[in-house]
């Protein structure tokens, strides 16, 4: 995966809370057997509307999304995390996500941020004010700054870890081989298998 | 102190534990089909890795497949079953694929068959795999990275969840389902209510649920936020697993219930969280809105936006009246529908097409009328009981297994502006097709809908 250490860019605040996957990547889009293009079908029913925040020309280029609360919710699909960071973003700063969309997007180097709504909020007033404000999501820091904002976000050690390194869990687990060989000769004997 | 049954079988499926690292788990059963798997079967390729439990995973295909007889017309679908099949040949994993007598909804043929079973741990690139929780197993969606994961090591790191208990008292009343009740306690916790938690659902009312039922309000855990659901084990479970093609026999089975039989909270235990709902006071639930939370008794009215104290619910309430075409203060029930689907992973079991066909006997749809069973072995039991008969003498229409009209991958979906009322667990935008309309319903309610076009109660045919 990719790793991430900081990032600093151009942020589009979308005003939408309960954004669920299905909006991030309708159904249709996947059915592709590849892991690229889905930059297309993000948001692709949203964007189809012209006053979408996506279609406004002064957040082109921007790499961090800023959204109302319980964004990812849903589907498990984790193209909603390949479409956005295929279109661009690096960072989705929110008050809540949805427990596997933050789980795909930290195997994907996708950083998910959370930050208290209000604050969350001041950062969608402060991009919809300037949409040229360059905002930083620190990882090494765990801090989001913007103007003279310089607010602390959560995230565990491990995780951090693994995105500052750019590590691939299979290659971690796998050293730990011996464990799921101990643990498997001791499973019982009655368990079910698919043969 | 005592643990509950979430901490037990998370306990019984660690490998590994390290400090300041998520654990390492095990994982009994992994679930795959055409859509989350091809991009993690290309990175075992990549990186020339091997399945290493291809006998703990099982592979349909259902999302893509269309529910009429015939071939895949659409040529991305029919390349996305194709890759499942290269792929499951490829890695010597068991397929059901279309046409196959076992073939059916991923959460559908678990069960069936006697894969999923008490105290294991389940998982599926897919969110409703919450499902299998019914059984006293933890079973929680995964992602296509996870998926290659588990392919790649049948295991997964993950941290503990927290623990929720739902608490249902008391009894549902005649005329009231499983489908009801998850969609009450959703509306009262919120979409984003069990999120973090692993939610135990307890309590007579769930003492008191078929299996069926029971897999009907774990599937919507996810709905709910949570990570996962399930219900302890109990006599009916085990009767509903006995004699199943992979449940154990012999005195295989007597040991495997003396540890099922162990697989429950202690009294002593203490959730993270509790939530109580008094099940006797429930009555026929739907959705008005664009997120499964967004629901009310059918014996309501569409809410009004200002009704809501929380600034942020309350503009998700304007949009979702706005997309549903729908204005506050209108009777739940005199809203018209012109589409019914009755199927999916929530509604699409035997039991569900009972429930259905009970209100349809004798009477005749004025709606598109779609009756998907959930696997071909539940299609197969409702036409030895005849059920096929009775929905398709209404005017509804009898299809083949599959995902069908739940989410717009196949071809049955609705046109834009269409308004359904589904037995799904989703009423997103588009969920059911572009500009779609959904008001999500239990069967029953699925059922009187057809007969009168409108939303409406069984007890007021
Ligand atoms: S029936 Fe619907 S919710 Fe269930 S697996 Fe299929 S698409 Fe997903």
């Amino acid at each position: 995966m990719d790793a991430f250490t900081t990032h600093t860019g151009r942020a589009v605040p979308l005003r939408r809370s309960n954004v669920d996957t299905d909006q991030i990547i309708p159904a249709v889009w996947l059915k592709q057997v590849s892991r690229t293009g889905f930059e297309r079908g993000l948001f692709a029913a949203w964007r189809e509307d012209p006053g979408f925040v996506l279609n406004n020309p002064s957040y082109e280029g921007a790499s961090v999304l800023v959204s109302g609360p319980d964004f990812g919710t849903g589907s498990s699909r984790e193209h909603a995390v390949w479409a956005l960071q295929q279109y661009g973003f690096r960072a989705v700063i929110a008050a809540r996500f949805g427990d596997i969309f933050r789980n795909n997007s930290t195997k994907m180097g996708l950083l998910p941020v959370v930050l208290p709504s209000d604050e969350v909020e001041a950062l969608q007033a402060a991009v919809e004010a300037d949409p040229a404000l360059e905002v930083t999501v620190d990882l090494v820091e765990r801090q989001v700054r913007w103007g003279s904002k310089v607010l602390g976000f959560e995230i565990d050690d491990y995780t951090r870890w693994r995105l500052l390194e750019g590590l691939d869990d299979i290659g971690l687990t796998l050293r730990h081989a011996d464990d799921i060989d101990t643990y498997e000769n001791g499973r019982q004997t009655w368990l079910p298998t698919t043969v | 102190m005592g643990r509950t049954l979430a901490e037990k079988v998370w306990e019984q499926h660690v490998v590994r534990r390290a400090d300041g690292e998520p654990d390492l788990l095990y994982i009994d059963l992994h679930l795959i089909h055409e859509v989350t798997s091809p991009q993690a079967f290309d990175g075992l390729r990549l990186s020339g890795r091997s399945v290493r439990r291809p006998e703990l995973t099982i592979a349909t295909e259902d999302h893509n497949v269309p529910t009429v007889l015939g071939p895949i017309t659409d040529l991305v679908s029919k390349t996305q079953v194709e890759t499942l099949r290269k792929n499951c040949a490829e890695f010597g994993i068991r397929l059901h694929p279309m046409g196959d007598a076992g073939q059916g909804v991923v959460h559908i043929i678990g069960p069936q068959f006697g894969l999923t079973q008490p105290g294991m741990t389940v998982v599926c690139g897919d969110s409703h795999t919450s499902t299998h929780g019914a059984f006293g197993a933890i079973a929680f969606g995964i992602g296509t990275s996870e998926v290659e994961h588990v392919l790649a090591t049948q295991t997964l790191p993950a941290y503990r969840p927290k623990t929720m208990a739902i608490e249902v008292n008391g009894l549902l009343p005649v005329g009231v389902t499983a489908k009801d009740l998850i969609l009450a306690i959703i509306a009262k916790i919120g979409t984003g209510g069990g999120q973090g938690y692993i939610v135990e659902y307890r309590g007579e009312a769930i003492r008191a649920l078929s299996m069926e039922g029971r897999m009907t309000v774990c599937n919507m855990s996810i709905e709910a936020g949570a990570r996962a659901g399930m219900i302890a084990p109990d006599e009916t479970t085990f009767a509903y697993l006995k004699g199943r093609a992979h449940a154990p026999e012999g005195a295989a089975w007597d040991e495997a219930v003396a540890h099922w039989k162990t697989l429950r909270t202690d009294d002593d235990a203490v959730f993270d969280k509790v939530v109580e709902i008094d099940a006797s006071t429930l009555t026929p639930f739907v959705t008005w809105g664009t997120n499964p939370g967004q629901g009310a008794p059918l014996g309501s009215v569409v809410p009004s936006p200002e009704s809501f104290a929380d600034p942020i619910e309350r503009s998700a309430a304007e949009r979702a009246l706005d997309y549903m075409g729908l204005t506050a203060g209108t009777r739940l029930v005199d809203v018209e529908v012109d589409t019914v689907f009755v199927g999916s992973c929530t509604n699409g079991r035997i039991e569900d097409l009972r429930a259905a066909a009970d209100i349809l006997r004798g009477r005749q749809v004025v709606t598109r009328t779609l009756i998907v069973p959930g696997s071909m072995q539940v299609k197969k039991a409702a036409e030895e009981e005849g059920l096929d008969e009775v929905f398709k003498a209404a005017g509804a229409e009898w299809r083949q297994a599959g995902c069908s009209m739940c989410l717009g991958m196949n071809p049955d979906t609705l046109k834009p502006g269409e308004r359904s009322a589904s037995t799904s667990n989703r009423n997103f935008e588009g969920r059911q097709g572009k500009g779609g309309r959904t008001h999500l319903v239990s069967p029953a309610v699925a059922a009187a809908t057809a007969v009168t076009g409108k939303l409406t109660a069984p007890a007021d045919l």
